[in-house]
């Protein structure tokens, strides 16, 4: 098991190195630069600029350059946001981004399952109808539909929760970008675990299960939620990596100061270095939630061997 | 009330009994009410083609039926209704009273748990106790259905064993609560015959010690004739026949059973005169499977399916290559007809094509053809039959007009007895055998000189087996063919071929004349083999 | 028993139906399959036939009319004249003594100290309410002019924006751009991804392993990334932005396929199809790709949506296409800008949105149910 581990860390490391050096390449490649404002810079401050932040330099040795820093931790300065490293933007967002993403994971898992779970087990009943409508409804509206949505019922007609910021990090500013993050991730849950448990409750040793006068709950929680949970965990990578890392819309909508904003705003300043930390930041957390889900993988599936 | 009085008295007592099932194309009947008693202790043979609602019947008594189907009827287990009856209550029977074994020993367990947590489960749920109170139970219940070393296996999963193993932990299963009853849906159909012997001997054994009565579902008239007390013949949601199985296969009073009795294939093949000239032969034939280790692992293994086989296939004869799972027979038929990357000296008539690459190959392949086991996933579901069996024209005779092909697709579904307006339909519109006569035409169209059939008859019902026997049969009179005859069924094998090669991990174990393998085998493992077979003669 | 010579039902129907053709029958019986199924032509049609039926185009600007709430009545109303005739007299510098509308034409008095120029007519008509505004008497010497004209009514059935654009006409717009980016993007993601993904599973061994792996780096980038760098690098074209998203969609169609691939090759009938001399393109074009299909007109239904989620993400983010061109993503952001203010502007593309997702879902869940009928 721990040689497995090592081994796919091992081998996360050329694939972290290609992706940040297909970023860094199609970064500066893409026309534009930081410093390429609405009203152009004199010449000279431009130059200066340039030298500043070494950007004057032929790009191979940037680029090497580049990579000799971040693999001691050094993402070097943001272009943008003058004052800041690029290490200690993402240090300050992240806090704010992973909070807001774990509830959201946990509420789009627990609730998603539970949903799903019931679906199943009353298949093309009205019941099943109609929570895999609202659970389409959730797939279908994106983000940046219910949040405004969601701020305009309960932040501004009832004006039962605030309608943005982090305030104290209390409940009540979370409960609705929580909601908004996690509704579109409740639904493919609820859809993936509608769909395994029927397939799950269909094959030949649920049949056997039957066959031997196991009680239904048993048979249910026992032998079908086991083998329907695979699909669902392989899942969980994905979801847990995305929501994580924060969304740059829904930071948006509700003012949340997190590391979701950064990617978008660095792509469309042209902010090098900020872009391609978080494309790190993501990277390693889309690996080591891999990692992790394939181990959980091994745990619940004994025909998975780790060697 | 004398005891052989009450011994006679029926467990279970199935009246009108009718299983139907909700589809979107309509109701299907699949029991059309039928009446049947088990006596205790017996073994009852429930026998019929695929089809005839012999599982169905089983499954709708069970409470086992899809969620579409329902049953209607009566089936009462010592006076205890049990169509309809309240699950819970159910419950108590099943597992307990009556248990079940299934076709599929792969799939039947639960791959997520070891096997003696599933056996502790039936036992803990029906008598309570706990999972470690249970324990030495199922130790006991391992030993008895002979799984060697059960202290280690009983902590083993279902991945771990073979499909014989696995059939046995389902017995270990059945028998942990004593049942009264023990239904086997065709318990071995998916097993070796080496290993339908074992399993059958091992459920024999135990229905003497524990009393029960077997109810054996089954398409095998040879394993009714040695096992079954009692038979009932089923065809079509129908009891067509039922009684004693001495009486019932000396004199069948239906049609049907007559008509199965007989379809046991029969008659012998003569040799071609010794002059004949080699048509298709391999020498030293050796193929290894490379089993691949992905793209970071380096080492990637390789299993050796044929190991050093010799065989020539003579103008006029038909090899049967006998073996059982895993033996490497139809690797070698591939091989013999240069499919899969082999080493070895082949060739074709007087061609030497052990260099020939599949370019090069392209011009022979008319005249070397394959038949299919499985006529469901040998044809392409989204042709039109037409399509189908001219494909090989395309390739081979690409200068044919469209009105030419046709004339030739209608020649070729006459020759294998299939109505030519059947040329604009599909594969799935068809019924096993006629697919295998498709798959046939398909073949047969290119005028080939040797074929080789890769269990062309294994997928079918007894009584169409015949009918595609006779088919290939007729074709090889008629054109002079030479077969190449792999199947694991010994019985089919002794009437099609005149030449018998065995194998067994890969080599050959003995071959010889078709009469003197079966009428003085050498071999131990060939005697094995025809040891197991259960004829339907006595 | 006899199996032979027998054609499976009356000889009458002499063409079979393909699978195909089965789940189309089984798709018809699917209600709320084709309820989605009869959502979508309306919307397609409201969005393409549309501009032809209503008379104002998406981009015409009425400055009488910033951010007009819905409604079925005809704009100006009565007193809403009143004021707009108002406002043209007080940039005429003249002073209105009177005014009336009968039917669809008005009548205006206005009065001034000095004589009135008769071009201040054109004033009226430079409104968005009054058309072919003439002079009809002049009293006073002309400082007295008695202007009539027809009223101008527009319907403004969806309200306007808040640059006074009609927002049923943008919706329209909005509707063409989302849709054809949909279609154009599954369809260049279907065209790579069924190639590849192919040609991957067929081939097998070392070319599968690389292609695979290939596959897989792309998908460690993050894809929001991808997308916002081809939209930043391309510039912001209509073409270059389905290429894009279609360019980055394909890596699901391409794993799908192979995996499909995959299956097929270990079936029979392609080892048939080999038995019989085909060569690997000929199986490939014969026997791999119309297997797939079923599993990829189900993958579309799921793409389709997809990509309209990404374009008009790309849009609420300010990098889909450029005004004043418009689609349904753009138009929500800036309904959501105007949430408190102007409702109806996040409601009405909202609508149309969600509608058109939701049909697509209930679409794809009856074509999958149709071609694998035993999930019923």
């Amino acid at each position: 098991m721990l040689s497995f581990v090592l081994r796919r860390l091992a081998s996360a490391v050329p694939t972290l190195f290609i992706v940040v050096t297909i970023s860094f390449f199609l970064m500066r490649f893409a026309p534009g630069g930081p410093f390429n404002l609405e009203r152009p810079l004199p010449p000279a401050t431009m130059e200066n600029l340039m030298r500043a932040y070494q950007l004057d330099q032929p790009l191979w040795r940037q680029y090497l350059t580049y990579m000799g820093n971040a693999v001691t931790g050094d993402f070097g300065p943001s272009y943008v946001y003058k004052d800041n490293s690029v290490a200690e933007l993402i240090g300050k967002g992240l806090p704010y981004s992973m909070e807001l993403g774990f509830y959201a994971l946990l509420l789009a898992l627990v609730g998603g399952v539970i949903v799903g779970t019931i679906a199943a087990l009353r298949q093309n009943s009205l019941l099943d109808f109609s929570v895999m409508s609202v659970a389409t409804i959730g797939v279908t509206v994106p983000n940046f539909v219910v949040g405004p949505v969601l701020t305009l019922i309960f932040a501004i007609m009832l004006s039962w929760l605030p309608a943005g910021g982090w305030g104290d990090g209390s409940l009540r500013f979370l409960i609705l970008p929580m909601i908004a993050l996690a509704l579109p991730q409740l639904a493919v849950f609820a859809r993936l675990t509608r769909g395994s448990m029927i397939e799950a409750l269909r094959t030949d040793h649920i049949r056997t299960a039957r066959a031997y006068g196991l009680p239904a709950r048993s048979v249910v929680v026992v032998h079908a939620m086991r083998g329907a949970m695979l699909p669902i965990v392989s899942y969980l990578a994905p979801c847990a990596a995305a929501l994580l890392t924060g969304s740059a819309v829904v930071e948006t909508i509700f003012t949340i100061p997190g590391v979701g904003r950064y990617f978008v705003l660095g792509a469309i300043n042209r902010d090098y270095t900020l872009v391609m930390g978080t494309v790190v930041l993501i990277a390693i957390f889309v690996i080591v939630f891999n990692l992790a889900v394939d181990i959980l993988y091994g745990l619940l599936d004994p025909r998975v061997r780790h060697d | 009330m004398t005891e052989e009085t009450k011994a006679m008295e029926p467990i279970l007592s199935v009246r009108d009994l009718k299983v139907s099932f909700t589809t979107p194309d309509g109701d299907v009947n699949a029991v059309k009410g039928i009446d049947l008693d088990v006596r205790p202790g017996e073994t009852l043979a429930v026998v019929g083609e695929s089809g005839s609602g012999k599982s169905q019947t089983m499954m709708g008594i069970m409470g086992l039926l899809a969620a579409n189907g329902t049953v209607t009827g009566s089936a009462t287990y010592r006076g205890q209704e049990m169509v309809g009856l309240d699950p819970k209550a159910l419950n108590a029977i099943r597992g307990a009273k009556i248990t079940m074994i299934f076709q599929e020993p792969m799939t039947s367990l639960d791959p997520l748990y070891p096997i003696g947590k599933q056996i502790a489960e039936v036992i803990v749920h029906h008598r309570g106790g706990t999972q470690k109170a249970a324990r030495p139970r199922v130790l006991e219940l391992l030993k008895l259905v002979g799984i060697p070393d059960p202290e280690r296996r009983i902590d083993s999963y279902p991945h771990e064993m073979s499909g014989g193993q696995r059939q046995r932990i389902m017995i270990a299963m059945a028998l942990a609560n004593e049942p009264d009853i023990l239904i086997a849906d065709e318990p071995t159909t998916a097993l070796d015959v080496t290993i339908q012997a074992q399993i059958l001997k091992l459920l024999r054994d135990l229905q003497k010690r524990f009393d029960m009565a077997i109810v054996l579902i089954t398409h095998d008239l040879g394993i009714v004739r040695h096992f079954a007390e009692r038979v009932v013949v089923m065809r079509r949601g129908e009891v067509v026949e039922q009684g004693a199985t001495g009486e019932l296969f000396e004199t069948p009073k239906a049609d049907y059973t007559r008509m199965l009795i007989e379809a046991e294939p029969s008659g012998r093949k003569a040799a071609p005169p010794d002059n004949a000239p080699i048509i298709l032969e391999g020498r030293n034939v050796v193929v290894d499977y490379r089993i691949d280790g992905g793209l970071l692992k380096k080492r990637a293994s390789t299993f050796r399916a044929v190991d050093d086989v010799t065989i020539s296939l003579h103008e006029g004869q038909t090899i049967g290559v006998v073996g059982e799972s895993g033996s490497g027979k139809s690797t070698l038929g591939r091989a013999l007809l240069r499919l899969i990357a082999s080493e070895g000296a082949y060739r074709f008539g007087r061609t030497d094509i052990s260099g020939l690459d599949r370019a090069g190959m392209r011009p022979l392949r008319r005249s070397m053809q394959l038949v299919f086991q499985d006529p469901y996933g040998s044809l392409s579901p989204r042709q039109t039959v037409g399509e189908i069996i001219t494909e090989g024209l395309y390739v081979h005779e690409p200068q044919l007009s469209r009105a030419e092909r046709d004339k030739r697709a209608i020649e070729a579904l006459k020759e294998v007895g299939l109505d030519p307006a059947a040329r604009n339909r599909y594969p799935h519109e068809f019924s096993g055998g006629q697919r295998q006569r498709i798959a046939i035409a398909r073949a047969m169209i290119l005028k080939p000189q040797a074929v080789v059939l890769d269990e062309p008859t294994s997928a079918l019902d007894r009584s169409v087996q015949g009918q595609v026997i006779e088919l290939l049969r007729d074709l090889q009179a008629r054109y002079g063919l030479s077969y190449v005859f792999i199947s694991h069924d010994l019985s089919v094998v002794r009437a099609m071929s005149d030449y018998v090669v065995v194998m067994k991990d890969g080599r050959i174990v003995e071959e010889g004349p078709t009469d003197a393998i079966f009428s003085a085998p050498r071999a131990a493992y060939t005697r094995t083999l025809i040891g197991a077979a259960y004829n339907i003669a006595p | 028993m006899t199996d032979a010579a027998v054609s499976p039902s009356p000889a009458a129907e002499v063409k079979g139906r393909s699978l195909f053709q089965l789940a189309l029958l089984r798709f018809r019986r699917n209600r709320p399959a084709m309820a989605g199924s009869v959502m979508l032509v309306l919307i397609a049609c409201f969005s393409f036939l549309g501009p032809f039926v209503i008379s104002h185009s998406y981009d015409q600007v009425f400055s009488s009319y910033v951010t007009t709430p819905p409604n079925l009545e005809p704009r100006p109303g009565a007193d809403a004249l009143e004021e707009a005739t108002k406002r043209v007299a007080a940039r005429a510098r003249v002073e209105l003594q009177s005014f009336s509308v009968e039917g669809e034409t008005f009548t205006a008095v206005v009065t001034a100290r000095d004589p009135i120029d008769p071009r201040a007519a054109r004033y009226f008509d430079r409104a968005n309410e009054f058309d072919k505004t003439e002079v009809a008497a002049s009293e006073d010497d002309g400082r007295k002019l008695t202007l009539t004209g027809v009223v101008d009514r527009e319907y403004f059935l969806f309200g306007t924006d808040t640059n006074g654009r009609d927002l049923m006409a943008r919706v329209m717009l909005g509707g063409q751009i989302s849709i054809a980016v949909g279609l154009l993007a599954s369809l260049v993601s279907l065209g790579i991804g069924v190639v590849y993904g192919a040609i991957s599973g067929y081939m097998g061994g070392r070319i599968d392993n690389v292609m695979m792996r290939f596959v897989e780096i792309l998908y460690s980038l993050p894809f929001v990334f991808l997308v916002v760098v081809l939209v930043v690098f391309f510039g912001r074209s209509f073409v270059l932005i389905f290429i894009v998203i279609g360019a980055v969609e394909w890596l699901d169609m391409a794993r799908i396929v192979r995996g499909q691939t995959l299956s097929l090759k270990r079936r029979e009938f392609i080892g048939a199809a080999e038995a019989l001399g085909l060569t690997d393109w000929q199986i490939i074009r014969r026997h791999v790709i119309p297997n797939t299909i079923g599993p990829v007109v189900i993958f579309i239904t799921v793409i389709v949506p997809k990509v309209i989620l990404l374009e008009s993400f790309l849009s609420f983010l300010g990098l889909g296409v450029q005004a004043p061109l418009t689609s349904w993503g753009s138009l929500i952001a800036e309904g959501a800008n105007n949430m408190q203010s102007a409702p109806w502007l996040l409601v009405f593309p909202a609508i149309f949105f969600v509608v058109t997702l939701f049909s697509l879902n209930f679409v794809g869940d009856g074509l999958r149910d149709a071609f694998d009928p035993k999930d019923r």
